[in-house]
């Protein structure tokens, strides 16, 4: 029950809005965060506490591509195939997860590890290609950067190549200023 | 070295700069805010804001002044401020670097809005996808708040100005203005009919004012340095300002560069993005996001505002300038597009 375990964080996040529904989505993504996708029953405990009927929760989850209404691997890979990243060599990248991985997009390895998604423009498109992995950006990717961004996710959880703040362009002294 | 002054980005490109509230007040931030709250009475920021030429740097390029102005006069009730965050536009990426990289310039412009038209809550419709940018200006506010700048009681003049993250979900639509705030609301993100406008029937239904993160950036300048000097900068009247345009394809150096509007698109690609990224020659660009008709070599010597490129048949739109060399199928590249929409 998500109730038991965030009393605290649900009630500073209804208390932003002066309509409760405008909580819905920070409360479903709680429930995301805590089950690892929104399942029927949180769905209908955050229709209680927002005084809603569960089909006004399920109509707004179901709109939304960052909600899962079932599980997804440990790693979501969601690389962008926008124009963009597409004359970057997106689709190279797409070609490395089917060789490497042996999944296609809306797959999951058979592990449970990794799910690929081809998604649309994630605004990096000043360094593609690129893939969001959860909630982290791996921009500026090439085969050997892919490489070990997969070997350090199954071995440590993360990987230290992950990117951002915004990286481009770098920083230089602007002559004249103090 | 920048060939153009920069107002935006000058910060973020300074060396060591991280952003930190520290860092923003010693590059002079929050000085326009001090200037004018409660002191400076709020009809007189819109007046410069009006005065400035400023148009939003969303897409739309609608008169910032010209929208604040269509809030209901002598109304009591609650007003809002919602600052779209919701970058999705394929081949932008100023907005990012914006909210990453200098996000206290946001907030200041954020403030500044809500008290020229009233407003006590905004809120900041971030796409759901901008994790680190959500983290960030939740940190940025966290201390603009300990330091007075936001919050009940500004800078003890009693005036009230809350700010919130909150965090979209996934979907394109919702830079829409109008699902923006079906979204905002708890709802699915389907655009409402217009009118009525945002200005009388926004947020709760309520008058509500929903400007980009770029728009509300440039802010503390106009109001700090004055709007005749924000007017006098690009292709006055009609467009008038800085514009950081995203520079994406096949280019030696893509990412944000900020030029003075009326600067020709052979010198953003040519000269600040570093020209074509190998032998091959230019086939086509995009000037202003995936909405926007391709250009060819024959334009460009087109300038960059908002007038020049709707002449030559296609639109400024939200910056995004993607280049295309030859050799690309024209064919996969429309494609692509499509499948996006």
């Amino acid at each position: 029950m998500l109730k038991e375990k965030y009393q605290k964080e649900i009630d500073d996040i209804i208390s932003r809005y002066p309509v409760k529904r405008s909580a819905l989505i920070p409360l479903l993504y709680l429930a995301q965060q805590e089950e690892g996708f929104v399942s029927e029953t949180a769905m209908k405990e955050i229709a209680g506490l927002l005084r809603l009927t569960p089909p006004q929760v399920y109509e707004t989850a179901t709109f939304y591509t960052m909600l899962n209404l079932k599980r997804v691997g440990k790693f979501h890979l969601q690389v962008c195939k926008s124009l963009m990243c597409g004359l970057a060599g997106s689709d190279t990248v797409m070609g490395w997860v089917k060789t490497k991985l042996g999944i296609r997009p809306g797959e999951t390895t058979s592990d449970g590890l990794f799910t690929l998604s081809m998604v649309e423009c994630l605004a990096a498109c000043g360094t593609a290609p690129m893939m969001q992995v959860n909630e982290d950006y791996y921009e500026r990717l090439t085969e050997d950067r892919f490489d070990r961004i997969l070997a350090d996710l199954k071995e440590q959880g993360t990987c230290s190549l992950k990117t951002g703040p915004f990286m481009w362009p770098e920083p230089v002294a602007v002559k004249g200023e103090k | 070295m920048p060939k153009h002054e920069l107002i935006l980005l000058k910060n973020m490109m300074q060396a060591g700069y991280t952003g930190s509230l520290q860092d923003y007040e010693r590059a002079s931030g929050y000085q326009a805010l001090r200037k004018v709250v409660g002191k400076v009475p709020p009809a007189e920021v819109t007046a410069m804001v009006m005065k400035s030429g400023l148009r939003g740097r969303g897409g739309a390029g609608f008169p910032t002044g010209v929208k604040w102005g269509f809030l209901p006069k002598g109304y009591q009730g609650p007003r809002y401020l919602c600052c779209n965050a919701d970058e999705s536009e394929p081949g932008t990426f100023k907005d990012r670097q914006l909210i990453e990289r200098d996000p206290h310039q946001i907030l200041e412009g954020i403030v500044l809005a809500c008290y020229a038209i009233g407003a006590e809550t905004a809120y900041i419709y971030i796409r759901g996808e901008f994790v680190l940018g959500a983290r960030i200006l939740e940190r940025a506010i966290a201390e603009a708040r300990t330091a007075g700048y936001i919050g009940t009681n500004i800078l003890g003049t009693g005036i009230t100005a809350n700010v919130w993250v909150h965090r979209g979900a996934g979907a394109y639509i919702c830079g829409e203005e109008t699902a923006l705030l079906e979204s905002l609301e708890g709802k699915r993100g389907l655009p409402r009919v217009k009118p009525p406008f945002p200005a009388t029937h926004g947020l709760y239904n309520k008058p509500t004012v929903v400007n980009n993160v770029e728009t509300l950036a440039n802010l503390p300048y106009i109001v700090g340095r004055g709007p005749e000097w924000f007017a006098s900068i690009g292709s006055p009247p009609k467009s008038t300002g800085t514009r950081v345009f995203c520079v994406s394809g096949h280019v030696k150096r893509p990412g944000n560069y900020e030029v003075p509007m009326g600067v020709t698109f052979r010198e953003l690609i040519y000269e600040e993005a570093g020209g074509m990224r190998s032998d091959k020659p230019l086939k086509a660009f995009i000037p202003g996001g995936a909405s926007a008709p391709f250009l060819t070599q024959n334009h460009l010597d087109v300038k960059l505002d908002f007038e020049s490129v709707a002449a030559a048949g296609s639109m400024l739109g939200s910056g995004g300038v993607t280049v295309m060399e030859e050799g690309t199928d024209m064919v996969w590249a429309a494609l692509r597009l499509m499948e996006f929409f």
